[in-house]
């Protein structure tokens, strides 16, 4: 596999949420606005690729690995435990709103099935370099997938999206165009299950018509 | 003693970990395909969960404040958890076998369940007492087994439906936690 593969696998092919359906429960609970679903992928982004790096730098060295293979699990969850906790702090003194807005989620990031799957499937067994690259890929998929959702649930739910901070994109002339209000119920729980539902499902109808032209196109060639 | 009954009445229903705190989805819609799964793996998740709070929240206030390294908390809990939850499938294979087939296949998976590591945090961010902290975990995971063993039935049903190709599986469980959590929500209302 080309460097490049390693890197764009993640965005699309593989996409850890639409594909692979891994790390449900933060994509559910923090996609109520576009600026926490941006906050909770850059936790992921440094997590992940980080410990991709380090197991890959474990279990590359073959004296380390060997003394780590028996207990290799929980040595994946110390280093992810580890990270998630500078991650936690660096939050804390630099963006206290979106600590306090992530809450519980943010040491939450320690059981989500993304990075452990990714140390246990591809780091363990690959160079460092592709191991980066693959959690370079995997933690933008992650977000672009994030944020898809947290724009639709915002936007039918406030009419707004929530870029950062003070930066807000106002597009209630939709809602005033239509004289309705915005539907308040994608902010809440509800809304999270029927929009990703929704999502998955598009997703899936897009990708069997793709494999069905192919196939068509398979059958006209062959 | 009102607070203790609210408390309980708000973990069961209004903030229900599955559906409205988003906690545990895994083995909501992992092992919510049968009956007897979603039973099994709610009881095992109960059983753990009111074991490691207890154990990480005694740990916290004990250990990890008196020596001020609160910091360590996320690390600490999670190898409890880990821990624990090897310990308990050790104990129960030796004291119940039968418990132990019941429950067994379910113990590992539990490990990366969030909403055991979620529990133990809320319980100390919610800043409970030792008491609050059994009835809330109690009632927390009596809500996640009542949800598991409503969305299996449901689930059995849907099996048999004639769903759309594109909403088959994943898409039509989440459409149908929706609905459910539509209706959870409501009951907020009581307290």
């Amino acid at each position: 596999m080309t460097n490049k593969e390693n890197l764009l696998k993640g965005l699309v092919k593989e996409n850890p949420l639409f594909v692979s359906v891994l790390g449900m429960c933060p994509s559910l609970a923090v996609t109520t606005s576009l600026e926490n679903a941006i906050g909770m992928g850059i936790g992921v982004f440094f997590v992940l690729v980080l410990s991709n790096l380090i197991i890959s730098l474990i279990m590359s060295n073959p004296k380390l690995a060997e003394l780590v293979k028996p207990v290799r699990i929980p040595v994946y969850i110390v280093v992810i435990a580890t990270l998630v906790t500078i991650v936690e702090m660096l939050m804390h003194a630099f963006l206290i709103d979106l600590y306090k807005s992530l809450g519980v989620f943010i040491p939450l990031i320690v059981v989500n099935c993304i990075i452990l799957g990714r140390a246990e499937a591809f780091a363990s067994e690959n160079k460092p370099v592709d191991s980066v690259l693959d959690g370079i890929g995997m933690a933008l998929g992650f977000t672009l997938a994030i944020a898809l959702i947290s724009i639709f649930r915002e936007f039918l739910g406030k009419g707004t999206i929530t870029i950062w901070g003070d930066a807000v994109l106002n597009l209630n002339f939709f809602f005033n165009f239509l004289k309705i209000q915005p539907i308040a119920m994608f902010i809440q729980p509800v809304g999270a299950f029927l929009s990703f539902g929704l999502i998955l499902a598009s997703i899936t109808a897009i990708g069997n018509k793709r494999k069905a032209n192919l196939a068509k196109g398979a059958k006209a060639n062959g | 003693m009102d607070k203790i009954i609210a408390l309980a009445f708000s973990a069961f229903i209004a903030e229900n970990i599955i559906l409205s705190q988003f906690l545990g989805i895994c083995p909501f819609l992992g092992v919510s395909k049968k009956r007897s799964n979603a039973l099994g793996m709610g009881f095992a998740v109960l059983f753990v969960m009111l074991i490691s709070s207890m154990v990480t929240w005694l740990l916290y206030k004990y250990v990890l404040e008196s020596l001020s390294i609160e910091y360590m908390r996320t690390i600490v809990f999670i190898l409890v958890i880990a821990s624990l939850v090897q310990m308990v499938e050790t104990f129960i294979k030796k004291v119940s076998p039968a418990l132990y087939k019941a429950l067994g296949i379910y113990l590992p998976l539990i490990t990366t369940n969030c909403a055991v590591l979620g529990v133990a945090i809320l319980n100390i961010s919610k800043d409970h007492n030792f008491l609050e902290t059994v009835v809330y975990t109690t009632f927390i995971g009596l809500g996640f087994i009542f949800v598991m063993y409503i969305f299996s039935m449901l689930r059995e049903k849907i099996d048999k439906a004639p769903v759309p190709k594109a909403f088959q599986g994943i898409p039509i469980a989440l459409i149908v936690a929706a609905i459910l959590a539509i209706i959870f929500s409501r009951f907020g209302g009581i307290i």
